[in-house]
């Protein structure tokens, strides 16, 4: 490994540059321009792998370390935590709400781009020491002989601001309970006062063939109740209609059923297919 | 191969995140695209580490790390907070401060 | 002994303000007080004349100083007294005067439930006079002098029930402003000058001072006189003040304030000596008033308004003379005193009249006054036969030096100009004062009953009315004669004002012998005119002169046309400018802002992305600079 941290790159690892910078940067664009947060998180989670790839090759091996642990390890997560909290399907729209906007954050973008780029290649980096002697007695034991000693304050530092940061989180989305909790009593009458379902609400239809939970029951008249469904399911729209699909199957079956027999009548329907028969009763 | 080209790549993804900040509604995409930059920087710092043949590089990119992650906690926890009181996680609608 | 000077004014101005500040319990007793005051004042004045009288010439004035008013570093303004022969004249006419009209009051004010504050104003004007001749610096003076234009403008509206009072007595205070204005000028300018105000200093550097400033110094003045003084241009506020009580245009705006202009000139004279061309103007502007007071007294019928116009007109042959420098300050003060007597006089014996004649003004229905009111009719004839000069009287011995200084104005043409002037005045006082002696006292009766049916009953009025007039019968008789005898007069002021001996261009005895031939015509041609033939009671139409004299020669459409109109004018293009100019500058300034900011604050649209671009840009910029500073 060490010979990584070489003068010079090898062959090895300008190859290994080429292929995963072009990653890194595929993936830095998909997390702008992916449509729903969990992809671009995750297309973020694998740039960052990559980094954590280029540190071990630029000899901080600890610092590779801690870039998967932590970053891809801690900090995606949760940021993957957030995005199932706020919705994890909620695609937004890249539509600009903003006049000019896009175009001025890409010219500003592009030009910032270049500008670096143009001060990169301007400056005098001829010079290039390696980490070969820096690293002789191990990377940690480096790091560690200068965070304990040179950097001490700044440690202690950062271990106050990780602990302000955590209280700070707690006060942010901690929400204090301002009155009691209604019991279930107080729960019931309200619900007798505003009128509304008294009883629990029904449960999803069930059918011979479906019995799932997204299927909404049917009231007297044959049409179907959402009340019957869970809220999440109705929220997404992800409520399954299966009336007018059993009548059609039910006919379908019957057709089928006189075409086999040859007659036309049915008068052996009955005989066939008693379980299409019950179902048809119940679906009237 | 020189080490510069960690430098121009470097360059290349802050330069998406900040387009990313700029461009993007949702906080929490914004958010990953600051974390970008920020990872972008820690290259440099890696490179020049490397470059300069000390580790004084790699110290200040572990406290950038540190204070990423304390950053993260705070802001993912304004971002909850603000999705709780408004029901939306876009920055757009954070737009009081106007006349 | 000097420090009674203060007593003077002192005496006064306590009766003042017991009178004004005392309330109703002094309305019986309260203008006793008044006058007792004014005679304690006289008194005080004749003890100081004795002892001045002596003293050796040269060292008779007297100086008191009773407190530093202002004592700041380089602005030194004391209250102290002066004394001097002048100012000792003035007092004694003043007080003297000013006595005989409270006395003169007592009767005439009887009626008046408002008497005791009337007591009150008279004695705060007394006050204020005294102050303004006996001051020791321009500034005290001021004081005196705003302080009689506060009397004046009491006194004039005193029947402020009546709207024309209270109009004429505003008139009179604004008018009065525009002179106060040209008097608070010239004592600034006196003190970025002279460094102080105080008379001494001031008189005795005037010989170091430049010509242009002391001319800008006296034309200053000589506004301040004009507006005190009623001389044209602005004379508008004299006629009208006659609808004050008549005691008061008899000792207020006849014998003492309306001469404080005269004072102003003749105690500056060291100022106007060094200033040829404010002489020049003095001059003019008392040669001006002189016709112009005469022309309007010819004209008027209301007795006091002819009168009035008398006043201007006498006081323009004071202001002449002033203007001629030391050949006519000491007869611009003889006439002032004998005017004082025999003006005071005339007034008293119209007021007489009017009293008799239930508050009638109007001389078209007098008439044959003489058998109802001899005692009235004597000494007005007395102050008559003054004011037109005839020989041996008063005015005689102070007007006809007045002609002769005038015509000792320079060797050339405008001592021909001002003597003929001065000497065609003569002749026109003795018109209208002969027309206002035969229209009230002889022919017959012309008097009828008013709408309520009061047919007046002339009567003689109160002995406390009639005495003072015969006093001042006695003054306008003898005053003149005596300053004269021997030159007195002029020698007692002499220390003060100078006196240099006019040589007129044409001889003495020439000028007298036509100033009498002048005033015969004038008499004989009011005879003709008034006395030979009845007088309608509603007055002709007349000529256009008399027309325009009836209407003080259209001072008051003057005034309207150039000042108000002018005025209304120009506030209201200064209203113009103000409105498209100076408002359309700044609402323009503002609504350029505000399009620019309305404009600007689209940037401010809350987006936090949108501010964000802008930090992100400016970055951007600033980094291209310093790599753009680096490669040059």
């Amino acid at each position: 490994m060490s010979t990584l941290a070489a003068y010079a790159t090898s062959t090895g690892e300008a190859f290994q540059f080429w292929v995963l910078g072009t990653v890194a940067v595929i993936g830095a664009l998909c997390t702008v321009f992916m449509k729903k947060a969990v992809h671009s998180a995750l297309c973020l989670a694998g740039t960052m792998i990559v980094l954590a790839v280029f540190y071990l090759a630029n000899g901080a091996y600890f610092l590779g370390i801690v870039q998967i642990v932590v970053y891809t390890g801690a900090i995606m997560m949760l940021f993957l935590f957030v995005v199932m909290l706020v919705g994890v399907t909620a695609a937004d729209s890249l539509k600009e709400t903003i006049k000019g906007q896009r175009w001025l954050a890409l010219l500003c973008g592009l030009g910032f781009a270049v500008l670096l780029v143009g001060g990169i290649g301007n400056a005098s980096l001829k010079e290039f020491n390696g980490l070969g002697q820096a690293n002789s007695a191990g990377n940690v034991e480096g790091l560690a002989a200068l965070i304990f000693t040179k950097y001490v304050f700044a440690f202690e530092i950062t271990g106050a601001l990780l602990i302000t940061a955590a209280v700070g989180a707690m006060v942010l989305t901690h929400r204090e309970r301002t009155e009691r909790a209604k019991t279930q009593r107080e729960l019931a009458e309200e619900r007798v006062r505003e009128g509304k379902h008294l009883p629990p609400l029904p449960a999803p239809g069930v059918y011979a063939r479906h019995n799932a939970v997204d299927i909404a029951g049917l009231l007297p008249d044959g049409t179907p109740s959402e009340l019957t469904v869970s809220k999440t399911l109705r929220d997404r729209g992800q409520i399954r209609d299966v009336s007018s699909e059993a009548l059609s199957d039910l006919r379908a079956l019957e057709q089928r059923a006189d075409e086999r027999l040859g007659r036309s009548g049915h008068a052996a329907s009955s005989t066939d297919d008693a379980a299409s028969g019950g179902k048809k009763e119940a679906a009237k | 191969m020189s080490p510069v080209n960690y430098l121009y790549l470097a360059a290349l993804l802050f330069a998406i995140g900040a387009t990313g900040v700029l461009i993007r509604r949702n906080a929490i995409v914004v958010f990953m695209c600051i974390e970008l930059m920020l990872n972008a920087c820690n290259l440099t710092l890696v490179t020049f580490s490397r470059m300069h043949g000390n580790l004084d590089g790699q110290i200040i990119a572990f406290f950038t790390m540190v204070v990423a992650a304390a950053e993260v906690v705070v802001g993912l926890a304004i971002i909850v907070s603000l999705f709780r009181s408004r029901h939306s996680a876009s920055v757009d609608d954070a737009s009081l401060m106007k006349l | 002994m000097e420090n009674l000077i203060a007593l003077l004014v002192a005496a006064p101005l306590l009766g003042a303000a017991v009178l004004l500040c005392g309330g109703r319990r002094l309305d019986r007793g309260g203008h006793w007080i008044g006058t007792l005051l004014a005679v304690v004042s006289f008194a005080v004045g004749v003890l100081l004349f004795t002892d001045m009288l002596g003293k050796d010439p040269e060292h008779r004035a007297m100086h008191q100083a009773l407190f530093s008013w202002i004592p700041v570093e380089g602005f030194q303004a004391d209250v102290a007294f002066q004394l001097d022969q002048l100012s000792m004249t003035f007092v004694l006419l003043i007080t003297g005067v000013g006595s005989l009209i409270h006395v003169y009051s007592i009767g005439y004010m009887e009626h008046d439930e408002r008497r005791r504050r009337f007591f009150g104003y008279l004695n705060l004007f007394l006050a204020a006079m005294l102050l303004l001749v006996i001051a020791d610096n321009y500034l005290l003076l001021y004081v005196g002098w705003e302080g009689v234009g506060l009397a004046s403008y009491l006194l004039i509206g005193f029947w402020q029930h009546k709207p024309s009072a209270a109009t004429a007595a505003k008139k009179a205070f604004l008018v009065n402003r525009v002179g106060d204005m040209g008097l608070s000028i010239a004592i600034m300018l006196m003190f970025t000058t002279f460094g102080t105000f105080a008379f001494g200093p001031v008189l005795e550097s005037t010989s170091e001072t430049s010509e242009g400033m002391l001319t800008a110094i006296g034309l200053m003045l000589l506004l301040a006189a004009c507006g005190k003084s009623a001389q044209v241009p602005l004379q508008s506020w004299l006629g009208d003040a006659m609808e004050g009580p008549t005691p008061v245009s008899a000792l207020i705006h006849a014998a003492t304030m309306v001469t404080a202009g005269v004072y102003l000139i003749t105690r500056s004279g060291a100022i106007f000596n060094g200033a040829p061309d404010a002489q020049l103007a003095v001059v003019i502007v008392g040669a001006v008033t002189l016709l112009f007071g005469a022309i309007v007294g010819c004209a008027k019928d209301d007795i006091k308004k002819a009168l009035a116009g008398s006043t201007m007109s006498q006081i323009g042959y004071m202001i002449l003379a002033a203007g001629l420098g030391p050949i006519g300050y000491a007869f611009a003060i003889m006439h002032l005193v004998t005017h004082g007597f025999f003006k005071a006089g005339l007034f008293l014996g119209a007021g007489s009249v009017m009293h008799g004649m239930n508050d009638e003004v109007d001389m078209r229905k007098y008439g044959g006054l003489r058998k109802y009111m001899p005692v009235t009719f004597v000494t007005f004839g007395l102050g008559y036969l003054a004011i037109i000069g005839f020989p041996g009287l008063s005015g005689f011995w102070s007007k006809d030096k007045i002609i002769e200084a005038a015509f000792a104005y320079d060797d050339g043409i405008r001592g021909w100009i001002f003597g003929g002037v001065a000497l065609l005045g003569a002749g026109i006082t003795a018109f209208y004062m002969t027309r206002v002696m035969i229209m009230t006292f002889f022919g017959e009766k012309r008097w009828q009953p008013d709408a309520e049916g009061n047919e007046p009953h002339p009567h003689e009025s109160p002995r406390s009315m009639t005495i003072p007039m015969i006093v001042l019968a006695f003054g306008s008789v003898f005053a003149g004669g005596l300053f004269s005898l021997n030159e007195s007069f002029v020698k007692w002021l002499e220390p003060v004002t100078q006196f240099e001996h006019p040589h007129p261009v044409i001889s003495v005895p020439a000028i007298t012998a036509s100033t009498v031939v002048v005033l015969l015509l004038g008499a004989a041609l009011a005879y003709v005119m008034y006395g030979r033939k009845e007088v309608p009671v509603t007055a002709p139409r007349g000529s256009l002169l008399t027309r325009a004299a009836r209407r003080d020669l259209l001072q008051d459409d003057f005034n309207h046309v150039v000042l108000v109109r002018g005025g209304e004018h120009l506030t209201r293009s200064l209203v113009y400018v103000d409105h498209t100019m100076v408002d359309g500058a700044v609402n323009g300034t503002a609504a350029g802002f505000g399009g620019l900011s309305g404009r600007l604050r689209k940037v401010q649209n809350g987006f936090a992305r949108s501010y964000a671009v802008s930090m992100f840009g400016g970055t951007a910029i600033l980094i291209a600079a310093t790599l753009l500073m680096r490669a040059v």
